[in-house]
């Protein structure tokens, strides 16, 4: 039976959504507006909010004095790189629990989810020295793997569920029609997950690109992806925030695009299976 | 080719035995059918056979050669699930030309065989669309297409007319029976339904708690069941079992009649009961005749138009050459 909703109902329902819709935007666009206001403006008490002088004079201040491009590319290279490492391991990981658990696969997955629990911190000093001794400090090669590492459990968990959907019985027919562990994998499993193997891209992707701790401790210039850059921009002695905000919007804009096209596919893949 | 043999196949789930050791013999181009109730480990012997559970021990040998240990693309056996099993992102051309692909087969010979198959089965029209825009009909049609391109030494199925409606049942039922006797190749039938069981096979296997109770033509169980078991589950509708004093005027401790081989009659007869639900089939009627002692109605068939009702006195004549009489352990005398 459909619920009659009154028009009040509709308008106050609407209403609510908007506010936390505005609230959990504000911080991006305070951040994209300040980053068009001179310095002084940017500190102006009270605030201003639109009217004051538009310029891109810090967008330009930025670009002049750190390569935004390498940092962009850096930040490309170790989200991409280490997603696309990620589901190489994970999907693996993920049939083998999903098609032939043992008695321990719950107890597995639970124990990968628990290493997200861990402060990273805890872990910072080791990795730091063994990172120094092996030669992957300041590295892309370094932060795949790092970043790798880190977000495996969830890339493993995702795959896990989108797989448990999908079932038995078509990969127990491609093995009666002859397919190898391999080809069942290639041509039925992972073309069936398409769309949870996508969003789970998508979010891993977003999450490396969006990864500060990691990321600032192991780096120093050369692998320094946009968390470094916007970080160059905070200093302890006199903030510049124009300049900060503009580094900030130069950083979550790619992301920020890449989420505005695939929003269909991230919410599709999140509630993959939940509705039949 | 396509002759099975199971040798003391056992299998055990931990410490949970489904099928005891047992030998079962199928012969080349046989139908035959595993038949049982729910649980009876018909599937999962149908299972073992294709190498989706491994056996616990025994051995399995396929034409021949010892198949026990060999993985499911390797015993060139195809199998048509309850469910279909279709690829849902293959069109219904790649999904019959997918065992094809896998074996290697270069596009034109695939591409002929595949529409060989579909003229078969009725699916050229559809070879082009997705299983989900396919009726249920047609997705157990393409799941056979499947099964025949491979040209399997033995086709297994598993229940798979359960998914679909009366009327298209009885159709595919005729349609597999069809294929049979064209391709004369071995086919392994799992169902619970006895009346599946009794028109497609050659031979029927029934099966109770993994154990086979017995195995032989259809004829062969109507007529001469081995146990009380197969006495009531083969035979539509149920043989009616009877225990005590009539039982032991005959020498037996459970005499069994079938609903067909008892005369009703509205003035004399054997037995005397009074008329329970009367379904009226048109071609047949039959009557749950309530007998004084007895808690279970037994079951009558009598001709098309018979003007007995609810509550109307009835009495019965089994015929004494159709009797089947069981001992205290079940087992036929």
């Amino acid at each position: 039976m459909a619920r009659a909703i009154t028009p009040q109902r509709k308008a106050l329902n609407t209403a609510i959504a908007w506010t936390f819709g505005i609230m959990i935007f504000f911080p991006i666009l305070w951040t994209v507006l300040t980053s068009f206001k001179t310095e002084a403006q940017a500190i102006a008490d009270p605030p201003v909010f639109l009217f004051f002088n538009w310029t891109t004079e810090n967008y330009t201040t930025v670009l002049e004095r750190s390569n935004y491009f390498r940092h962009f590319w850096n930040s490309v290279v170790i989200s991409v790189g280490s997603t696309v490492l990620g589901l190489i391991i994970a999907v693996p990981a993920a049939w083998a629990m999903a098609f032939v658990p043992g008695k321990r696969t719950k107890d597995v997955l639970m124990w990968m989810l628990s290493t997200k629990m861990l402060p990273p911190v805890g872990v910072l000093v080791p990795i730091y020295l063994i990172f120094r001794d092996i030669g992957l400090l300041d590295t892309k090669t370094g932060l795949v793997i790092v970043l790798t590492l880190i977000n495996l459990p969830i890339i493993v968990w995702m795959l896990y569920t989108y797989f448990k959907e999908i079932p038995v019985d078509i990969l127990e027919a491609a093995r009666m029609d002859g397919a190898s562990l391999r080809n069942e994998v290639t041509y039925v499993l992972l073309p069936m997950a398409v769309p949870g193997i996508a969003s789970t891209m998508l979010l891993n992707i977003i999450l490396a690109w969006n990864e500060a701790f990691w990321t600032l401790n192991l780096t120093a210039a050369k692998a320094a992806p946009l968390t470094a850059f916007i970080a160059s921009y905070s200093s302890p002695e006199g903030l510049f925030y124009a300049k900060l905000s503009a580094a900030s919007t130069m950083a979550i804009a790619p992301i920020l695009i890449m989420g505005w096209f695939s929003q269909k596919q991230l919410v599709r893949g999140l509630t993959f299976g939940a509705v039949k | 080719m396509g002759r099975i043999t199971l040798d003391k196949v056992r299998k055990a789930f931990g410490d949970v035995e489904v099928i005891p050791p047992l030998d079962l013999t199928i012969e080349e181009g046989e139908f035959v059918v595993f038949v049982g109730p729910s649980g009876c480990g018909k599937s999962t012997l149908l299972r073992l056979i294709a190498g989706l559970e491994d056996v616990s021990s025994g051995e399995i040998r396929i034409d021949g050669q010892n198949a026990t240990d060999l993985p499911p693309a390797k015993r060139r056996l195809a199998m048509v699930f309850q469910s279909y099993a279709l690829y849902p992102h293959m069109t219904v051309r790649k999904n019959i030309a997918f065992p094809l692909k896998m074996a290697g087969l270069d596009q034109a010979a695939q591409d002929k065989k595949v529409e060989g198959a579909a003229s078969v089965l009725n699916l050229t029209d559809y070879l082009e669309r997705r299983p989900g825009q396919l009726s249920g009909g047609q997705r157990q049609r393409v799941a056979i297409g499947r099964a025949i391109v491979r040209e399997p030494a033995a086709f297994l199925f598993d229940e798979p007319l359960s998914n679909l409606d009366a009327a298209l049942r009885v159709g595919m039922r005729m349609e597999i029976s069809e294929l049979h006797e064209r391709l004369k190749t071995t086919m392994i039938y799992v169902t619970h339904d006895q009346v599946e069981a009794m028109t497609m096979a050659d031979k029927i296997v029934v099966l109770r708690a993994g154990n086979i109770e017995q195995v032989g033509s259809p004829l062969e169980l109507y007529r001469a069941p081995r146990n009380v078991f197969v006495a009531g589950f083969i035979g539509s509708p149920k043989m009616n079992l009877i225990d005590g004093e009539e039982a032991a005027k005959r020498n037996a401790h459970t005499i069994g009649i079938r609903p067909e081989h008892i005369t009703p009659s509205p003035d004399a007869g054997t037995w005397e009961g009074t008329v329970g639900v009367a379904e009226h089939l048109g071609s047949d009627t039959f009557f749950h005749v309530h007998l004084p002692g007895r808690e279970e109605p037994m079951t009558v068939r009598a001709g098309g138009e018979v003007s007995l009702h609810h509550g109307d006195k009835i009495f019965l004549t089994p015929d004494e050459t159709q009797l089947h009489r069981f001992d205290a352990q079940g087992l036929r005398i």
